[in-house]
């Protein structure tokens, strides 16, 4: 009920009603919890402050140190080891998140590209280094080296297969700051993904032999074990597709409860983890092929919101397990009561990893070189030998035994403590000045380039047609069957409908092409400090509150008057892009903002006083993001054909305006267009008031938000009416030269229309005419249009003629 | 032809002479089994012999691809256009194209190879051989290319070959005058647009396990 602090302790001391009690017992454990995260997320900031220190030593590394620190401050306060890394802890709750985001983020065509070689070391490697350390440590132990141990053959097999497998936290931790080259990566960490399942086998197994003894280990025993490394592996595969397969299609369905749709993502994963693990199949593999099959589809169907809150809930809950896992780490090592020193056994155990991973990764590499197409050399082996971490899997695993029937269980804790310790900060130290000694091939990031991107595609289906025509099958011919068979049948059932068609690689990387260029373009402009620059009189440049439909023209000098007294401030929020803007320059302003509206589509609005917990307010298309592609796409496109054709015969263009309009009249519905001459007063009249409303709207009412939709649906029907019959006409020979050329020259090409507006002197003062001021985006040429007269433009008779702006509305 | 089984021709007579041999014996027989499997036993494979390939038949630039064995740049002769049909060496000479990198290889060697891949791929592209892609070509390109994709629409795909047309450009161009005029990628062009692209390790096909052979028909 109350709260146990802030107001002075008045409580009389009666026993019938405190109204001020202190509840430490009853809070104590979420508490500590919490304080303990906060530690952590705060040692993170401090790491951080210095680049110099996280540039050389991993922040794996330093969060062990300071666990070690502060488990050494509560055990000097309490001592009691009082928090340790629990298996429960870390298996329920630590390890999920970590292989999930793993899973969910898995570059796939790269990790299937590779997934024979990850396979072969994941399986042969680690069965190879258990089998290897656990006999060798057995051999010393014979020659009595160890003293006199309480152990058997297959208590050191046993810690050899906990031992063996290489840990997909720390591998992370140390190789995301390492940035090799990303096949070395997916090969590394592919296979201390997958490993997990023997693992799991190979330890379960041992462990039973260990608990009904050696005498009555037989073959058929054996036999189970092997048979049983088929089920969990390929069990715990099925499971997480199933649950893939759940959670896509889920999501197709989360329309309309947009706020928990992210939620699903992780509830459904952590499902397929706990379903694996009550099983007793490999829980890793399920969470991990849970994200893997799943990412495309989810991807697809899930709004742009959710996908962020996604990502950045998976990295977030990701980042924070592993800072927790390494802390924890170091707190729990603090605990004398586990320690149990044998220097033979502990440094002979550190050899052994070394020497055998070494041994194995040469052995296996030299297997798959002969089928790789990319060869793995010398220094790719190195790093792989090197980057076998070991980590809070092995910890975890250990600290499970069963110390009644494990004698030497302490030893073999602590063994793995100094293990993991040395793996990881004496590795992770060193890998980075060895890949950088190597000169290992790193992964350069690059932007996503358009071209790259279709040839890629290009590739793609000539390399499976070439293996199709030389009669063989290979990568190719799988993937391309794979694609096939995903876009006739998975698509269709898992993916939204409006997500299979936007969905295709290209299409993203030019989309976030086009959004780059919109944004520069604004930052450009903010630069200068003015957007004056983007203002224009004429009508393209007026507040197009929807541009599905058409416009009316010819107001612009009123309605701009108008906004003049009426602007506020602006505001654009878009993911990667946040600016507010407040101006005196009111006009240019609200300028601005038309043309953010009109190149950013819809920017979201600002959401003030409306509470609702179901619902962040928004009124976003779906089709925005196309819209977006092709009203940027068209800009550029003009540009870039006016610098290509050159100049055009404004003769030839009422030509062409007849040849047009038929076309336009067909495409009417499609992409209405066109001017819409000044004989509708009325109509301008209604425009006006929009306009303003709209723009009242963006200030402060969310009221009127809401009213704007109706507005613009009567707009539309009204100038769509009237659309039907109004001939469309080019107002805007941008590229017509005989007579006008110096005016063009002079003043933006844009500026000048053959009807009665006049640009205003400020425009003709601040624009800038240059269409190349910007890289990519170059201003915008605006004039009503339709891109038919592209079409018609590429044609191969008067070629010449037509460079013809289209439609800024679609 | 001279190829056939136990003949030894591993060292490469097919290859063309300039760059290494890389295709082995093994890999040759199993060719020349193919080349005779489409071919029905003729020496000469035409256009419709590819049609029988079944898998084929979904590739979007199937067009494309198959044009490109009979398209006479590429089979390095002198002259231009297109051939009627192939013998068994032209088609070797088309498959090298496809041969994977070697170990070996010494950096100008290295430079010649990919050039060569490049040029296949150009000539794929620039369909009415004037030594340029125009946007008309990209725009067929692409086209094709995102033919698989039902949903999407011409004028998005038009607007992505626009795109990357102007990127195109923008790389080899930089910053254009307002009267400057860009024509075409030539191969110059291409060979830019690709710098810091290893396309040795992308375009490639492993000829080697020719036994898992897929049945034409």
């Amino acid at each position: 009920g109350e709260r146990s602090s802030g107001s002075p302790i008045n409580s009389s001391h009666s026993q019938s009603f405190a109204i001020v009690s202190f509840k430490w017992e009853h809070v104590k454990d979420p508490y500590v919890i919490t304080l303990w995260i906060l530690v952590a997320s705060l040692a993170k900031i401090v790491f951080h402050l210095s680049h110099k220190v996280t540039r050389v030593v991993p922040e794996s590394a330093l969060l062990i140190v300071l666990g070690l620190l502060l488990g050494g401050i509560v055990w000097a306060a309490d001592h009691i080891a009082s928090f340790t890394l629990t298996p429960d802890l870390f298996f329920f709750y630590l390890l999920p998140p970590i292989v999930l985001d793993a899973g969910y983020f898995m570059p796939n065509r790269l990790f299937f590209g590779n997934l024979g070689s990850i396979l072969l070391y994941a399986v042969i490697g680690t069965v190879w280094n258990a089998a290897t350390t656990g006999l060798s440590l057995y051999g010393v132990y014979q020659t009595g080296i160890m003293g006199k141990l309480n152990t058997g053959l297959l208590e050191f097999l046993l810690f050899g297969s906990l031992i063996a497998a290489v840990d997909p936290v720390a591998v992370l931790a140390v190789f995301e700051e390492v940035h090799v080259n990303e096949v070395l990566f997916i090969i590394v960490f592919g296979e201390s993904l997958l490993n997990d399942a023997v693992t799991v086998v190979l330890y379960n197994v041992f462990e039973s032999f260990v608990t009904i003894g050696p005498e009555n280990v037989t073959g058929i025993e054996c036999v189970k074990g092997i048979v049983s490394f088929f089920v969990v592996s390929v069990g715990g595969t099925l499971v997480g597709i199933f649950f893939a397969f759940l959670l896509s299609l889920v999501s197709r369905f989360t329309k309309h409860v947009r706020i928990i749709e992210p939620g699903f993502v992780f509830i459904i994963s952590y499902l397929s983890y706990l379903t694996a693990e009550m099983l007793s199949l490999s829980a890793i593999l399920a969470i991990t092929f849970c994200g893997i099959c799943c990412q495309k589809y989810v991807k697809a169907n899930i709004s742009e919101q959710s996908s962020t809150t996604v990502r950045y809930t998976m990295k977030m809950m990701a980042s924070g397990a592993e800072t927790i896992i390494f802390m924890f780490l170091g707190i729990s090592a603090v605990d004398p009561n586990i320690w149990t020193w044998n220097t033979a056994f502990i440094l002979l155990t550190l050899v052994f990893i070394s020497v055998y991973r070494v041994i194995g990764v040469v052995l296996q590499t030299w297997i798959l070189n002969h089928y790789r197409m990319v060869q793995l050399e010398i220094i790719d082996q190195v790093v792989m030998s090197y980057g076998g971490l070991r980590g809070a899997v092995a910890f975890a695993l250990v600290v499970l035994l069963d110390g009644h029937k494990v004698g030497e269980k302490n030893l073999f804790v602590s063994t793995t403590i100094i293990v993991v310790f040395f793996t990881v900060i004496f590795q992770g130290l060193t890998i980075k000045p060895l890949v950088q000694w190597l000169k290992v091939k790193k992964t350069e990031h690059r932007e996503p380039k358009l071209n790259e991107k279709l040839h890629g595609r290009a590739f793609d289906h000539i390399l499976s047609a070439i293996e199709d025509i030389s009669g063989q099958i290979g990568h190719n011919y799988l993937r391309d069957k794979w694609s096939n068979f995903d876009r006739k049948f998975l698509s269709k059932v898992l993916m939204r409908r409006s997500a299979q068609k936007s969905r295709d690689q290209i299409l993203n990387v030019f989309h976030e092409l086009n959004l780059k260029d919109a944004i520069s373009y604004v930052a450009e402009g903010e630069r200068r400090g003015s957007l004056a620059f983007i203002r224009s009189p004429s009508t393209d440049n007026m507040v197009n509150v929807d541009f599905s439909t058409p416009r009316p023209s010819t107001v612009e000098s009123s309605v701009s008057y108008l906004l003049r007294e009426k602007a506020g401030p602006v505001c654009l929020d878009m993911q990667a892009l946040e600016q507010r803007r407040k101006s005196i320059r009111d006009t240019e302003d609200t300028v601005a903002h038309h043309t953010l509206q009109q190149y950013l589509y819809k920017p979201r609005q600002e959401h003030k006083h409306l509470y609702s917990r179901h619902e962040i307010m928004h009124s976003e298309d779906e089709k925005q993001d196309k819209e977006i592609f092709h009203r940027t796409m068209r800009k550029r496109l003009e540009s870039f054909k006016s610098t290509k054709l050159g100049i055009n015969h404004s003769k030839k263009l009422n030509k062409i305006h007849k040849r047009d309009r038929g076309q336009k009249r067909r495409n009417s519905n499609v992409i209405p267009n066109g001017k819409i001459p000044s004989e509708n007063p009325v109509q301008d009249f209604t425009l006006k008031e929009k306009d303003l409303e709209f723009s009242e709207s963006e200030e402060n009412n969310d009221y009127e938000t809401f009213h704007l939709g109706k507005g613009v649906d009567f707009l539309a029907n009204v100038t769509k009416q009237n659309f039907t019959d109004t001939p469309t006409g080019i107002d805007n020979p941008v590229f017509s030269t005989d007579d006008d050329q110096s005016v063009y020259m002079k003043f933006s090409p844009w500026l000048s229309s053959e009807d009665t507006v006049v640009p205003s002197q400020r425009a003709r003062v601040s624009i800038p005419y240059s269409p190349n001021n910007f890289r990519r985006l170059t201003p915008f040429r605006l004039s009503n249009k339709s891109i038919d007269s592209f079409q018609l433009a590429d044609g191969p008779e008067d070629r010449p003629r037509s460079f013809l702006p289209e439609s800024t509305h679609m | 032809l001279g190829v056939s089984r136990g003949l030894p021709c591993a060292q490469g007579p097919l290859s063309p002479p300039s760059s290494p041999p890389t295709v082995t014996s093994e890999q040759i027989e199993h060719l020349h089994r193919r080349f005779k499997q489409l071919s029905r036993d003729q020496l000469t494979i035409r256009k419709e012999n590819f049609d029988s390939i079944p898998d084929l038949e979904f590739n979007p630039i199937r067009g494309k691809i198959v044009h490109a064995f009979f398209d006479k740049r590429n089979l390095r002769q002198e002259s231009d256009g297109l051939a009627d049909e192939i013998n068994f060496e032209d088609f070797l000479t088309i498959m090298s194209y496809f041969r994977p990198i070697e170990m070996n290889m010494d950096e100008e060697q290295l430079d010649r190879f990919r050039k060569e891949k490049l040029k296949f791929l150009f000539h794929m592209y620039d369909s009415d051989h004037d030594g340029k892609i125009t946007l008309q070509e990209y725009r067929n390109v692409v086209e094709e290319l995102l033919s698989g994709n039902p949903h999407l629409e011409k004028e998005s795909v038009r607007s992505i070959a626009d795109g990357a047309m102007m990127e195109a450009a923008s790389i080899c161009v930089g910053q254009m005058g307002p009267d400057q005029v860009y024509e075409g990628i030539t191969f110059e062009d291409f060979l830019k647009m690709w710098q810091g692209i290893d396309i040795e390790t992308k375009m490639h096909v492993r000829f080697l396990n020719m036994e898992t052979i897929a049945h034409c028909y």
